[in-house]
């Protein structure tokens, strides 16, 4: 590691103390690292979009005499209304236009990939000879049982309620799979930046000594 | 306060130190653990293999560095099988602070493996609206993306000239850290039926496995765990090696285990003085 490498991951070991020190409690050096966070990615984003978006697909195709790229434009303008109370009722039309293009496209698509087929995954051979089949049957219980618990025309009582309540075990199997995952993920951001401190840290020692 | 009081209102901050003593410990004295693999990471590896040189392979990398440490090592991991096999790469990025993961993957590998940009691999760079760019790349991939990520016009491109949309590519594998799957599901396999496999973090993983189920996607990578298998069959299929340090998810597994065991008897102690507090608040058989 050369003298650049030591200081620049320095400076990174430095910010990932800085932000774990707010498990012990709030503190300035958290709130410096967290700013800093906040702001390097605000101006970053800011910078790709003006290079891919901005550029390519209004600055150019207008240099190219493609004058129909002037309407987006115009709605792009008239979004920054917003900050005026006088005209800002005029941002209503940029929104409406974003709004009903953006439903139109996707509600169709949703309700396809997010309903239909998923529905349609639950139409399956069921059975005891095989664990796939097996399998099955849990999915459709499962699938079945949930959506009983979240019928409320009728009291959750009897039968009803039995299912509601099995219902309600698959939910908790779903969350507590989810916390597992949860519980996963953070611990591997954690396990990383362990990695990388243990790492800096020899290497630091190395280049002293 | 007794006993089983403490042991539920327990200060958050213990359970910090102790996690973070586990971690330390692990990191600095690691061990190895054995590991399964799951079906859903064998078939992208599985489907990968069966690819012939000179196919394409489509990879969406959409995450940005706060979760590179579960997703960097799919990344670097499905990138060397690639260029091992010979296969041809089209990358593009649909997060915003993503760009920059993508060129350090590529750029490292390429040099790894002697791959030629606009010959081996097409970085496409990144557009914002997901949605809309995926819609477009359907159509035509140069709708979206006229150049390059580094300035090139695509039809100047020798691996573009027999490439136009999602036709010509044999999958599309999404590594994602938000909400840019669901685009590639919706639009990029619901709308123009692109063969798509995903590699997400943790926390996102339990919301994607209906669509295994339902046959959306063919295949998962969910989290470090799932980064960890890929990188053994990797390691296996002669991909990448231990020695010069390319598994970096798989090193990660003992501290994963180490700290799962002290999770869960964190939530047993909590929940075993939940009882024992309600057994001696309202007796052995009463409760409120």
């Amino acid at each position: 590691m050369n003298t650049h490498d030591i200081i620049f991951n320095g400076i990174a070991a430095f910010l990932s103390i800085s932000i774990y020190t707010f498990l012990y409690k709030d503190n300035p050096l958290y709130k410096f690292a967290e700013h800093l966070v906040v702001g390097v990615s605000a101006g970053y984003f800011a910078v790709i979009l003006y290079y891919n978006g901005f550029i390519p697909k209004l600055i150019e195709p207008l240099r190219q005499g493609k004058f129909e790229y002037i309407i987006p434009a115009i709605l792009g303008i008239m979004i920054w209304t917003r900050f005026s109370r006088k005209w800002s009722w005029i941002s209503r039309y940029s929104i409406a236009f974003y709004i009903g293009s953006g439903a139109g496209i996707a509600i169709p698509l949703y309700l396809q990939n997010y309903v239909i087929r998923q529905l349609h995954a639950t139409m399956i051979p069921v059975g005891f000879s095989t664990w796939q089949l097996f399998s099955n049957i849990l999915i459709v219980v499962g699938v079945l049982s949930a959506l009983f618990y979240f019928y409320f025309s009728k009291e959750h009582t009897g039968a009803f309620g039995g299912v509601a309540k099995l219902g309600i075990w698959t939910l908790m199997i779903g969350f507590g799979a989810g916390f597992g995952l949860t519980v996963m993920g953070r611990v591997s951001l954690l396990s990383e930046r362990v990695v990388f401190l243990r790492d800096y840290l020899a290497e630091l020692i190395n280049y002293i000594f | 306060m007794d006993l089983y009081d403490q042991m539920m209102n327990l200060d958050r901050r213990w359970v910090y130190l102790v996690i973070g003593l586990v971690v330390t410990i692990t990191a600095i004295l690691p061990f190895k653990v054995p590991l399964y693999i799951t079906p859903e990471v064998r078939s992208v590896y599985n489907f990968i293999e069966s690819l012939e040189p000179d196919d394409v392979l489509m990879i969406g990398v959409d995450y940005a560095p706060e979760v590179m440490a579960e997703l960097h090592p799919m990344s670097y991991a499905i990138t060397r099988q690639c260029f091992s096999r010979d296969i041809k790469l089209l990358l593009c990025c649909l997060h915003q602070n993503g760009p920059g993961m993508v060129e350090q993957v590529i750029a490292q590998v390429s040099k790894e493996y002697d791959k030629v940009n606009g010959e081996d691999y097409v970085y496409l760079g990144y557009k914002p609206y997901p949605g809309i760019t995926i819609l477009a790349m359907g159509q035509n991939f140069r709708i979206p993306f006229p150049e390059d990520y580094y300035g090139t016009t695509l039809d100047s491109l020798p691996m573009m000239k027999k490439l136009t949309n999602f036709d010509d590519i044999k999958a599309i594998i999404n590594i994602s850290g938000g909400s840019g799957t669901e685009y590639w599901i919706n639009y990029a396999n619901g709308r123009y039926n692109a063969k798509l496999a995903i590699g997400v973090t943790g926390v996102m993983t339990s919301d994607y496995y209906p669509f295994l189920q339902s046959g959306q996607i063919f295949g998962l990578i969910g989290g470090m765990k799932g980064a960890a298998e890929y990188e053994d069959l990797a390691e296996k299929g002669g991909y990448i090696s231990r020695e010069k340090d390319q598994l970096w998810a798989f090193k990660s597994m003992p501290i994963q285990t180490t700290t799962h065991i002290v999770v869960i008897l964190f939530i047993v102690l909590g929940n075993v003085g939940y009882f024992m507090s309600k057994r001696k608040k309202y007796g052995k058989y009463e409760h409120p």
